[in-house]
């Protein structure tokens, strides 16, 4: 069963893949490998999870600028998610998804951490507002 | 947030990828923030310059990039200076990645000047109710405070992408409803120069990110101000303030009391004086670094005054604007002939030069909040004579 899910465009782009949630704000330098992907944060919520081609579900960016950067080079190590869902975007994961093209949406209609579990397969249409569960 | 039909035709990359990418930024920051729509600026500031806070990612997305700015931009301090860099102890390589990213910027029309203070140079220059996208936190604290212009804290790719596009999101200190004071600040007793660096430390920290009304016995110089405003920028978030008497705002409108008030003592101040910033060991200070934010015409005078017909024993740093340097070369040479040196394009902040040294001794709230975690030195603040006395200049 298919679930369309609108919601606010922060980057566009389009693209799939399986939901790794994380219910503690995100903050990519120094909680993230930009060579792995890999939270690397011990006290983090996804300590030990990697982000690669994940649709990564996070309340928010938090911690230093530089994060921005950070993003970018995880996109270019080929480890950086396939998109990702904020409960509320931030500038520092707004910049970082902008400048690396990896498609970022905020707001959902719905809660994405009731609607969504790990692993579920879904797709993020930013260019067109929204998101669809494929598979869970 | 609204977009004129060019606008839109920018953010559907009619006009290319580059601009594309920059108003996406701008669009998004403004539907973040709840902006109407955006607004020309006058001016940019681009932060994200040293390459030891930008490393090969920066590097790599500014070197992407197609165009030109739209308006005059300029780049925050670098992490050395561009042609005495083999004289500061940098690497090779370090110089190597560092003139690359300048070159990059200088390909999309940048100015390649290095400053935290653009407001001193050549077609920089702000006034009252301009609107501006600057990075740097003190130039941003300067131009809302002492000027009267408006700019929000832009990050270096918003502030990038404002400088592409011409234009920023209207929101934040933009709006008059957000520079409005929101605490009060009450100093008792007379201060002058380093002490409003102190007070900036001090104050900076209880006052987070909002709005201060200074209440002052006296009555500080832009340069004292420009100290002030650093330092609460780096101990805590203030991107404006006003000073009942003194700075514009505070002189054309008449703010209503906020509810909260913020006393601060001189043996506040004193404290900070007397303290080792990063370690409690009584460290002898083996380098002297003034001049953050960057010094200004009069600043270097007054230190070329000061070190006059005095051979100083410790490495002593007088940083400034290259284009402030160059326009006062016999006021520099002054300066060098004790022995210190004026470098330009760069600061003992974002700098790896400094990285080694016992203890920093400097006559900048802000450097006094920012090098012990940046540079790994432990760093003591004092008044700009007791800097040069340090320094071995009293002989």
């Amino acid at each position: 069963m298919t679930i369309k899910i609108e919601c606010r465009t922060i980057a566009r782009g389009v693209a799939e893949g399986e939901v790794l949630l994380s219910e503690d704000a995100l903050s990519f330098l120094g909680n993230v490998d930009p060579k792995t992907g890999v939270v690397v944060d011990p006290g983090h919520a996804i300590y030990g999870e990697c982000i690669k081609d994940r649709i990564l579900v996070f309340p928010h960016g938090k911690g230093s600028t530089v994060g921005s950067y950070v993003i970018y080079q995880l996109k270019k190590n080929n480890v950086s998610p396939a998109a990702m869902i904020n409960i509320d975007s931030e500038p520092i994961v707004a910049v970082g998804a902008i400048i690396s093209d990896i498609p970022l949406v905020d707001r959902l209609d719905k809660d994405p951490f009731t609607i969504f579990k790990n692993g579920d397969r879904v797709k993020v249409d930013s260019t067109g507002g929204f998101v669809e569960l494929i598979d869970s | 947030m609204y977009l004129t039909a060019e606008e839109e035709n920018v953010l559907d990359g009619e006009q290319g990828e580059t601009l594309r990418k920059a108003m996406e930024i701008l669009v998004a920051l403004g539907d973040i923030y709840g902006a109407d729509g955006l607004i020309p600026v006058k001016s940019a500031q681009i932060a994200g310059v040293s390459y030891k806070t930008m490393g090969d990612a920066g590097l790599e997305w500014i070197s992407d990039l197609e165009g030109t700015v739209k308006v005059p931009s300029i780049l925050n301090p670098a992490g050395m200076d561009m042609v005495r860099w083999k004289e500061m102890g940098i690497e090779p390589e370090f110089a190597e990645k560092q003139l690359e990213i300048i070159a990059a910027y200088e390909k999309l029309g940048i100015s390649s000047k290095c400053t935290c203070t653009p407001y001193y140079l050549e077609g920089f220059s702000a006034t009252c109710g301009d609107h501006l996208a600057w990075s740097e936190s003190s130039a941003v604290s300067y131009a809302n405070s002492v000027i009267g212009a408006r700019t929000n804290r832009e990050g270096g790719p918003s502030a990038l992408s404002a400088a592409l596009v011409g234009k920023t999101a209207n929101y934040g200190y933009h709006l008059d409803e957000n520079r409005v004071p929101t605490v009060s600040v009450v100093v008792d007793h007379e201060l002058s120069g380093s002490d409003y660096g102190a007070l900036g430390y001090i104050a900076g920290k209880e006052i987070g990110n909002r709005v201060p009304m200074f209440h002052l016995a006296s009555t500080p110089t832009s340069d004292e101000l420009k100290g002030l405003g650093a330092a609460m920028a780096a101990s805590g978030a203030v991107a404006l303030y006003h000073v009942e008497g003194v700075t514009p705002e505070a002189k054309q409108v008449n703010f209503d009391k906020p509810d909260e008030t913020i006393t601060i003592q001189r043996s506040q101040l004193d404290e900070v004086y007397e303290t080792i910033i990063g370690n409690e060991d009584d460290l002898e200070c083996d380098i002297v670094a003034v001049g953050c934010p960057h010094c200004s015409p009069e600043e270097l005078n007054r230190i070329a005054d000061l070190l006059e017909g005095k051979k100083i024993e410790k490495e002593l740093w007088v940083c400034t604007s290259r284009e402030v340097a160059q326009r006062y070369p016999d006021v520099v040479k002054r300066i060098e002939e004790s022995g210190s040196k004026v470098l330009c394009d760069t600061c003992m902040v974002v700098s790896p030069a400094t990285e080694g040294h016992n203890c920093m001794m400097v006559n900048s709230g802000k450097a006094l909040a920012y090098v012990p975690g940046m540079c790994k030195v432990p760093a003591k603040i004092g008044s700009l004579e007791t800097c040069i006395k340090r320094a071995g200049g009293d002989n």
